[in-house]
């Protein structure tokens, strides 16, 4: 552990020097992504901790802390585990890459659509 | 998908002597962030030029008549695009998220990396600190890359908590194409000079601005038998540095804390290798042409200058490019990177001394264990700015100063 002198859950938050820059026109999105990205992040911890915990008993029938913390994945369980965070990912940022798509075509609103469907 | 969309696991990371050691949680959040990173430049990267074509550039050209002039013209268009926006504020997320997951990771266990690094350190004469050395403006105006306390802060007096976090997060940052001790860029200069000049056994090198010496450590483990001088500005880097690099086994390796604007402690051609990676964007307008100028000095005739280094903005490169090669600069606290990237390198290297006819580009790519980590593409998608490929811009020497030799 570190020393009493230092709080190191507070000064892992600790701010870099330099004016942040701001990407949204209401300052508290920025700061309403920042702590959704933190949670989306811990998810994908918690979901990686259950799949160590599974394959340990598979492998093992038990499971212990220490077995946890020191677990190491073959190649194979790594490359799986990485392709559910990166599936995990996807699901999340569906919208965003939904915007990216909506990009390569412009496309007329339903409304409209739904008119032309009436009238033809 | 394919296999190299997924990032190699945070578990193949190499643990030397002072690495921190990560629980599992801990490895859990940098295989996220690895992960988050691939996506965020891969998938969602090409949006930012989808956009920039489809509307920001349309939208100018009514607005002015005419195309943008320059990257920052197309900075200031775009940064009123919703979608750069929103990718922009994610990927400034990540590199935060990469700190703190850093810095909480090793300030929790800070007592025993201090511990372990001493036992490296104490009675050792290869790590030469001197405190009057003073951290310069251009690398204590802003915290560079968003790092709390940059590669010079202390959580308290002599402790290694910046150069542990710099070196436990470069994974995340550059989804492990730097390898598993994020020394890829050390290693290509092995493989380079080994390819150039087979045989040559440089009596000494010098590497200025290596933080915690991981590009600094395969060039003196290549060359045994080699002086390395590996110097710095920021102390808490170089005890960090000083250590792993003798927990590698890496013992002919000398870390000075030393301003490589005034070289003057080491005499006229002492050093047949000066070499920067991926370091002269991280001074000045001002400090840039002094240490090219010292290098020159203390290069010995027949020897080499070598700068690794993103590639500059020539005029061939499209706006566009050079705008979005400019986003760590903004976004991620380079304030010299733009600039730096404007400048023609081969120029400065002429003013230095040497002419036109002793300079060669070439790219180098990182070396890494590629069983594992990624082999950095030469082409197609890339992170712009992390990728694990560079530039070189280097120069020989020439053994005998031949406009010297005819006055």
């Amino acid at each position: 552990m570190s020393g009493d002198d230092i709080d190191w859950m507070l000064r892992a938050n600790a701010k870099a020097k330099g004016k942040r820059p701001q990407y949204f026109d209401d300052p508290s999105l920025d700061r309403m992504l920042s702590m959704l990205m933190a949670l989306v992040g811990e998810v994908a911890v918690l979901r990686e901790r259950t799949d160590t915990i599974e394959r340990l008993l598979e492998k093992n029938g038990s499971v212990s802390r220490a077995d946890i913390e020191s677990y190491e994945p073959d190649p194979e369980a790594a490359f799986e585990r990485g392709a559910v965070i990166r599936e995990y990912i996807t699901r999340i940022m569906r919208g965003v890459q939904q915007d990216l798509e909506a990009m390569k075509e412009s496309e007329p609103p339903v409304e409209e659509v739904s008119r032309e469907l009436r009238d033809n | 998908m394919k296999r190299e969309d997924i990032a190699p696991p945070y578990t193949a990371v190499a643990r030397h002597g002072v690495f921190p050691e990560p629980r599992h949680d801990e490895a859990a959040r940098f295989n996220f962030l690895a992960n988050l990173n691939k996506y965020l430049s891969g998938v969602l990267g090409p949006g930012n030029q989808m956009a920039y074509e489809r509307r920001v550039l349309p939208a100018f050209r009514k607005e002015h008549g005419r195309d943008p002039q320059d990257r920052f013209e197309i900075r200031a268009a775009m940064n009123r695009d919703a979608y750069h926006r929103f990718w922009s504020a994610l990927k400034r997320n990540s590199m935060e998220m990469r700190q703190q997951n850093g810095r909480s990771m090793v300030l929790r266990q800070l007592d025993e990396l201090d511990g372990k690094a001493r036992q490296y350190n104490e009675g050792r004469d290869t790590l030469e600190l001197h405190p009057e050395v003073t951290v310069p403006r251009y690398q204590a105006a802003v915290d560079i890359h968003c790092m709390p306390g940059s590669y010079h802060g202390e959580e308290r007096p002599g402790d290694v908590s910046a150069g542990a976090n710099y070196d436990c997060g470069i994974f995340a940052t550059t989804a492990g194409g730097l390898g598993a001790l994020s020394d890829g860029g050390g290693q290509a200069l092995v493989e380079w000079v080994r390819k150039e000049r087979p045989g040559w056994v440089p009596r000494r090198i010098l590497d200025i601005g290596v933080t915690i010496g991981h590009n600094a450590v395969p060039l003196a483990l290549a060359f045994a038998e080699t002086e390395v001088t590996a110097i710095d500005t920021a102390a808490p880097s170089l005890r960090y540095g000083h250590a792993r690099a003798q927990s590698l086994g890496a013992r002919n390796i000398r870390f000075v804390q030393a301003n490589a604007e005034d070289l003057s402690r080491w005499p006229q051609g002492h050093f047949d290798w000066v070499q920067t990676t991926m370091f002269l964007h991280e001074t000045s307008g001002k400090a840039l042409p002094r240490i090219i100028s010292e290098l020159y000095r203390v290069l010995a005739p027949g020897g080499l200058m070598l700068h690794l280094e993103q590639p500059q903005y020539s005029e061939s490169m499209p706006l566009y490019e050079q705008f979005i090669r400019d986003w760590d600069a903004f976004n991620n606290n380079e304030p010299f990177w733009s600039a730096m990237h404007a400048l023609d390198l081969k120029e400065e290297m002429v003013k230095a001394g040497f002419s036109r006819d002793d300079l060669f580009t070439t790219g180098v790519t990182a070396v890494v264990d590629d069983a594992i980590f990624p082999k950095a593409k030469q082409d197609g998608a890339e992170d712009h700015g992390r990728a694990a490929s560079w530039h070189a811009y280097g120069a020989w020497k020439k053994a005998e100063a031949p406009r010297a030799a005819a006055e």
